[in-house]
């Protein structure tokens, strides 16, 4: 069966307008109009015939809160419409997500490429964790497309990059590794947590799989943990053998082809009826409601977040203490003219600065700020500010540090979205004392 | 009528309709195993209060979900509202001339061709004849994204709306 995109004819909302209203109307029994938080695990059958027809996926419907649960439901289609995708997956974390992602491509021995320049918690995810289900990452650098075709083997099932990536401002050609993942049969995954859909979406541009930390701007405040894949129905997982868990007869559910039964959604309806119930990452349907909130106001944040980080990138590049800023919002920044294409509305709110005086006078700088919060997060509200080589990318070889721009150096802020100001000036006051 | 109906996209009202005035449905491809795409449409429309008559001649006299299996739409001797269509494009012909020819005598207003199947001269001449026709979707696809269902798997439906749908006895 070939790939199919739901064709309706309805207009088509726009994204302010989904970012409020995709998944959840009122609902119906007692027209409560905010999405109810149904804390809750089983659900009851009609009979034994409606049980049976749930568990063989032949009906639309709650079983368990492992698979699915309503709340949750919510979150996924209004993430799924935000990236114009078929069908989303929500998760416990975004890490949940990225193996959620792999679990149903890869079997072991199988390898996929990974960009150097990722977070440094999925380079160690991938290179080390992944190692024990004998799944092989190899990470290039995705900066020059040879270097991807280079690396392309028989057993590799898989392109990952970030569209934005964290920490350093560093921005992936996402055309033309989608055009490389085309030529191999294979899907392009990308990391959209950094961007948001409000600032790039990544399947206009030919990615197959969308994965978020939703722990960060989808949720925006900071209080809840999550994940989602976003599937864009687009990949034809016939088109050879190398996604036997798609398109092959599944041995849990009694040689069920899920590519040939469900088409287009057999990626999402995989995804929750194997990946989560084996796995067992289900988000919270409380963390669930929090991140809906979140992705109401998501465009007026991001805004925000955008126009801040880009004054406050600006100040720090003028500033006589600073040694170098890596923001591709900056005309300075490698990756401008990239982001322009891929983020015209935004080059995001987290970027990488290094003071003069190095290590010494950047672990000073991080406390000495008075509003910029010192934590692991990116992100939140709040404006945050982190070492990254000895916290997020601690676990990295130097050499995987200084590619993944996270150097001894490095310093990595978060921008929120207080007075520009007051942001501004506690870097200065922060940066100048550092310096003395 | 003004105009020639698109077939690249249907607007949700046009879907709604149809399935909302159809009541029985002939599926010609019909399989017995349970596995199998159309039992799992025909295991949902049953259950969505639709008859279903399943067609498929090396099924013929066998039960499909508590229904006698038909050799052809012909041998069916009730009428039936529209005809689901899970055979290749080019079979789907064949298929829509015989519910043209029977049309009249079995009540039969539109042909539904599933996923992958389209037959755009099939169409015209059922569309000619008065019936209407839908290629390339899913009646339970359909059925479940208009009626919310299909978002509690997580799917983008698409439908977006701040009515309260009313909740009927049933
Ligand atoms: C770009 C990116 N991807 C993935 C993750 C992992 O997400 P989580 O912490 O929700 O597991 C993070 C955050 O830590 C991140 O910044």
């Amino acid at each position: 069966m070939s790939p199919k995109q739901d064709k309706a004819a309805e207009p088509k909302f726009g994204f302010e307008t989904r970012m409020i209203h995709a998944g959840a109307q009122p609902e119906p029994v007692t027209g409560a109009r905010q999405t109810p938080i149904h804390q809750n695990t089983s659900y009851v059958f009609h009979d034994a015939e409606h049980a049976a027809s749930l568990f063989n996926l032949q009906t639309f419907g709650f079983i368990y809160s492992r698979l699915t649960n309503p709340t949750v439901a919510v979150l996924e289609e209004r993430i799924a419409s935000l990236e114009d995708g078929r069908g989303g997956t929500c998760c416990a974390s975004g890490h949940a997500a990225q193996l959620l992602a792999f679990f149903a491509l890869m079997e072991p021995g199988d390898s996929f490429i990974a960009s150097n320049r990722l977070y440094g918690g999925s380079i160690t995810q991938f290179g080390k964790t992944f190692k024990k289900f004998d799944w092989r990452a190899k990470f290039v650098d995705v900066d020059d497309p040879q270097n991807v075709r280079d690396a392309l083997t028989p057993d590799c099932k898989a392109i990952f990059v970030e569209s934005l990536a964290n920490p350093g401002g560093v921005v992936s050609d996402l055309e033309a590794l989608s055009s490389i993942a085309k030529d191999a049969g294979i899907p392009l995954i990308v990391d959209n947590t950094m961007a948001t859909p409000y600032l790039c979406r990544p399947i206009e541009w030919g990615a197959d799989l969308v994965v978020h930390s939703t722990t960060k701007f989808l949720s925006g405040n900071g209080t809840s943990l999550g994940g989602c894949v976003v599937d864009s129905g687009n990949f034809d997982w016939a088109q050879n053998d190398k996604f036997p868990g798609l398109a092959g007869p599944e041995p849990a559910y009694h040689g069920l082809n899920f590519y040939e039964t469900f088409g287009d959604m057999a990626f999402t309806t995989h995804a929750h009826a194997i990946g989560l119930r084996d796995l067992g990452s289900t988000m919270a349907p409380m963390n669930a409601f929090q991140t809906i909130l979140g992705c109401e106001t998501l465009a007026l944040r991001m805004e925000r977040h955008c126009e801040n980080a880009r004054k406050v990138a600006e100040f720090l590049e003028a500033h006589p203490a600073v040694a170098w800023v890596s923001c591709a919002a900056l005309p300075s920044s490698p990756y401008h003219a990239l982001a322009q294409k891929y983020l015209p509305k935004g080059a995001g709110a987290v970027f990488t600065f290094g003071v003069k005086g190095g290590y010494e006078a950047g672990t000073r700088v991080v406390e000495n700020c008075e509003i910029f919060s010192h934590l692991a997060n990116i992100g939140d509200a709040r404006s945050l500010i982190l070492h990254p080589a000895s916290t997020t990318h601690r676990q990295l070889s130097e050499e995987q540090q200084q590619a993944a721009g996270a150097g001894p150096d490095v310093i990595r802020l978060s921008i929120g979205l207080e007075t520009l100001e007051d942001l501004i000036a506690d870097l200065d006051q922060a940066i100048t004392a550092a310096s003395r | 009528m003004s105009g020639k109906i698109d077939h690249d996209s249907y607007s949700d009202a046009t879907l709604r309709n149809l399935l909302n005035s159809v009541k029985s449905v002939a599926v010609v491809g019909a399989s017995p195993n349970w596995n199998r795409p159309s039992y799992f449409v025909m295991k949902y429309l049953q259950d969505k209060g639709y008859r279903i008559l399943p067609v498929n001649p090396r099924a013929a006299g066998e039960e499909i979900l508590g229904e006698k299996v038909y050799v052809s739409l012909a041998e069916i001797p009730d009428s039936f509202d529209m005809v689901d269509v899970f055979r290749n494009s080019e079979v789907a012909g064949a298929v829509t001339d015989e519910a043209i020819a029977l049309k009249d005598e079995r009540d039969i207003k539109a042909i539904w061709m599933q996923l992958t199947v389209r037959n755009d001269a099939a169409a015209a001449r059922a569309e000619a004849a008065g019936l209407q026709v839908v290629m390339d979707r899913c009646p339970k696809i359909e059925f479940g994204r208009l009626n919310s269902e299909l978002s509690w798997g997580g799917f983008n439906s698409k439908v977006i709306s701040a009515k309260r749908r009313k909740v009927r006895i049933g």
